[in-house]
């Protein structure tokens, strides 16, 4: 039993996540052309909590490596480092266990594009189906046929569609169909990656309310990865920022959106158009995204930043714990901003 | 006079099972050195629009019906050729991916210099000075050496940079701007949409931009129009239809996004999806969406009428008071 003055227990719980992928050319060209190994550090030392029944978001431009930290936390990758833990237990030695299927039964996941994550040749009822029955949750016909058409009306669709196919609905439809497989093992925690990106504007304010339905109403913890501030704003509680596979900033939704610390959480958010300031001209910010294969020396950010210094340059800085936001950022730690 | 004007322009695809009819109806003009925006959502007819004006609606799509006048001379009847030379010369073209829209196996400079050139009466070494001018203009370092990279040896946004520089290597008059921003990362796409707005200014040249991002539309743009199911629902001064919408829809429309400057506990949904074209509900095509539905929505089409400081398609400003009684 925790002491009750102490924070409420994470239930995911990630420490110092990373992922590297080996993009080194064959062994041939290595050896006749003397290529080196490339080695992608696609997620550098991520550390995050989930508390039960809140949402975490990732944000950040593609190449950041937040689809990674994703696929490593529904198992889909082994992390090259660090742990991801669930309600304590370590989520990747777990899988290898006989218990590994429950654990897989608890954490489901919700992808980006509707048109590719549902298999075209099979009806709805088998698509949501199967992982009630992989999991040998329901056995006989008549109540999987039941199951299904409540999970389909739990997400506002009719259970007369569970005979149609998948092309027989449009990408709005079809995400309720992901949201609907999804829920079918009652997880407790929902890995949703850019659920809505591929949907157009009113169509995602009705998944997005649909998942904050079913969030209430469930209790459900999701890990929700997106590239549109605007939609984070709308669905999290606490905000992680990513720039080339590190956290830079992680704070409650309303400490990060009223005072952004880190120089890049304040350049997405001054890079957003608004809608309500018409004809106002932004600045906009100099610089792309470097290649992930060869990333800036120190903090990855400095050669677009505007308040680099020559420590920035060659010192990677550590993640500071504040009060209300962690935040790795020399300029900060030395209160130059 | 208009740079651009559109009439009763009607799009459609002959199919085996009947026509389509991708746009009904649109009417609407571009001033010079105007920024008008379109912003709708997926098969509401935006790049259709855009295709019928560069003329290159892909078959057996047609227009069978209205016209498209460019600077008072219609366009939409002229035969490939004819639209070749108005093509680049005098409407600009971007589209969403600026990797499919540079040829691969040729340098960017040699594009450019080809399309000067095809353009314009200027010799090569003329032509060769120019694009490095548009390069730098479009905020290209090292201009000069750039010119003999291949498109693969950009990235995205200075890709969708050299695509800009093509667009106003004719000098058109009038920029067809088609989802320029959306294959972008949010920090690129500031970039890009200053950059757009600023060249087009010197330039003078009027654009349409196509986008679904109404903050881009409401950051760049002097009026905007927005459409549902192949026709205009509203057309009016951009802060007007964003702030003041008078079509029920732009009003769902707005309130769906998620502003990134307010908190909402639930964004406002417009139930149902857009009709498909083979079964456009009679009257109004969003009727059975619209929470203000009334008789006469359901039994006559509205066309563009007064409404505020815009125009929008809805019986809500019919003339008459209660149009349905």
């Amino acid at each position: 039993m925790s002491a009750p003055s102490e924070k409420p227990k994470a239930m995911v719980s990630a420490r110092d996540l990373a992922k590297t992928f080996d993009v080194s050319p064959p062994w041939l060209n290595r050896v006749l052309e003397g290529k080196p190994r490339l080695m992608l550090h696609a997620v550098d030392g991520v550390s995050f909590d989930i508390e039960k029944g809140k949402t975490l978001a990732l944000v950040g431009e593609s190449g950041c490596g937040k689809s990674t930290v994703a696929r490593l936390l529904v198992g889909l990758y082994e992390p090259t480092r660090g742990t991801f833990s669930f309600e304590g237990q370590d989520v990747h030695a777990t899988l290898e266990t006989p218990q590994g299927k429950s654990l897989r039964r608890r954490i489901q996941m919700i992808f980006q594009d509707p048109y590719a994550s549902l298999n075209p040749r099979w009806t709805v009822e088998d698509i949501i189906g199967e992982p009630l029955k992989e999991h040998g949750l329901i056995k006989d016909s008549a109540a999987l046929h039941a199951r299904v058409g409540d999970l389909l009306q739990s997400v506002g669709l009719s259970a007369k569609d569970m005979v149609k196919y998948p092309h027989q609905f449009s990408g709005g439809q079809r995400q309720r169909i992901s949201i609907a497989r999804a829920l079918g093992t009652e997880p407790e925690f929902l890995v949703c990656d850019e659920p809505t990106s591929a949907l157009d504007v009113s169509v995602q304010a009705q998944v997005l309310n649909i998942m904050k339905d079913l969030q209430q109403s469930r209790g459900l913890t999701y890990l929700f990865i997106s590239h549109n501030l605007a939609v984070v704003r709308h669905v999290a509680d606490q905000v992680g920022v990513m720039y080339l596979g590190r956290l830079v900033e992680l704070a409650d939704k309303h400490a990060l959106f009223a005072t952004p610390r880190h120089p890049y959480t304040r350049m997405l958010l001054d890079a957003i158009p608004k809608m309500h300031a018409t004809g106002q001209a932004r600045t906009p910010v100099s610089g792309e995204v470097p290649n992930p294969l060869s990333p800036p020396s120190g903090c990855a950010f400095h050669p677009r930043c505007p308040h680099a210094n020559a420590r920035c340059a060659s010192e990677r800085p550590i993640t500071m714990h504040l009060p209300t936001v962690q935040v790795a950022c020399h300029a900060v730690e030395e209160g130059r901003i | 006079m208009n740079l651009l004007q559109v009439k009763n322009l009607v799009v459609e695809f002959p199919g085996r099972r009947g026509t389509l009819r991708a746009l009904d109806d649109i009417s609407f003009a571009i001033a010079p050195g105007e920024i008008l925006g379109i912003v709708g959502e997926s098969g509401a007819g935006k790049s259709l629009t855009s295709a019928a004006i560069i003329g290159l609606l892909e078959s057996p799509g047609r227009i069978s019906g209205g016209q498209i006048l460019l600077e008072g001379e219609r366009i939409d009847n002229l035969d490939d050729a004819q639209m070749r030379r108005i093509r680049g010369r005098r409407i600009g073209a971007i589209f969403q991916d600026p990797l499919t829209s540079l040829n691969p196996l040729y340098t960017v400079g040699r594009q450019l210099v080809e399309t000067i050139q095809t353009h314009l009466p200027v010799n090569a070494q003329e032509a060769r000075q120019r694009a490095i001018a548009l390069l730098q203009e479009t905020g290209i370092a090292a201009a000069e050496q750039r010119m003999e990279h291949y498109p693969h040896q950009f990235s995205g946004g200075m890709r969708q940079r050299v695509v800009i520089a093509l667009a106003l290597a004719g000098e058109p008059k009038l920029i067809v701007a088609d989802e320029p921003t959306t294959a972008l990362d949010v920090s690129i796409q500031a970039q890009i949409i200053t950059l757009l707005k600023s060249v087009c200014k010197k330039h003078g040249a009027a654009v349409m931009l196509i986008t679904h991002d109404m903050g881009v539309i409401a950051e760049t743009c002097d009026r905007v129009a927005v459409m549902y199911a192949g026709r205009i629902a509203e057309i009016g001064p951009v802060h007007e239809v964003i702030n003041r919408p008078s079509h029920p829809y732009s009003e769902g429309l707005m309130a769906a996004i998620p502003d990134i400057t307010v908190d909402r506990e639930r964004l406002n949904q417009i139930d149902g999806a857009m009709p498909r074209l083979d079964a456009i509900p009679k009257g109004c095509a969003f009727n059975p969406r619209c929470p203000k539905v009334f008789d006469r929505c359901r039994q006559e089409r509205p066309d563009l009428m007064p409404a505020q400081a815009s125009q929008a398609a809805c019986w809500l400003h019919a003339p008459q008071v209660g149009g349905a009684a």
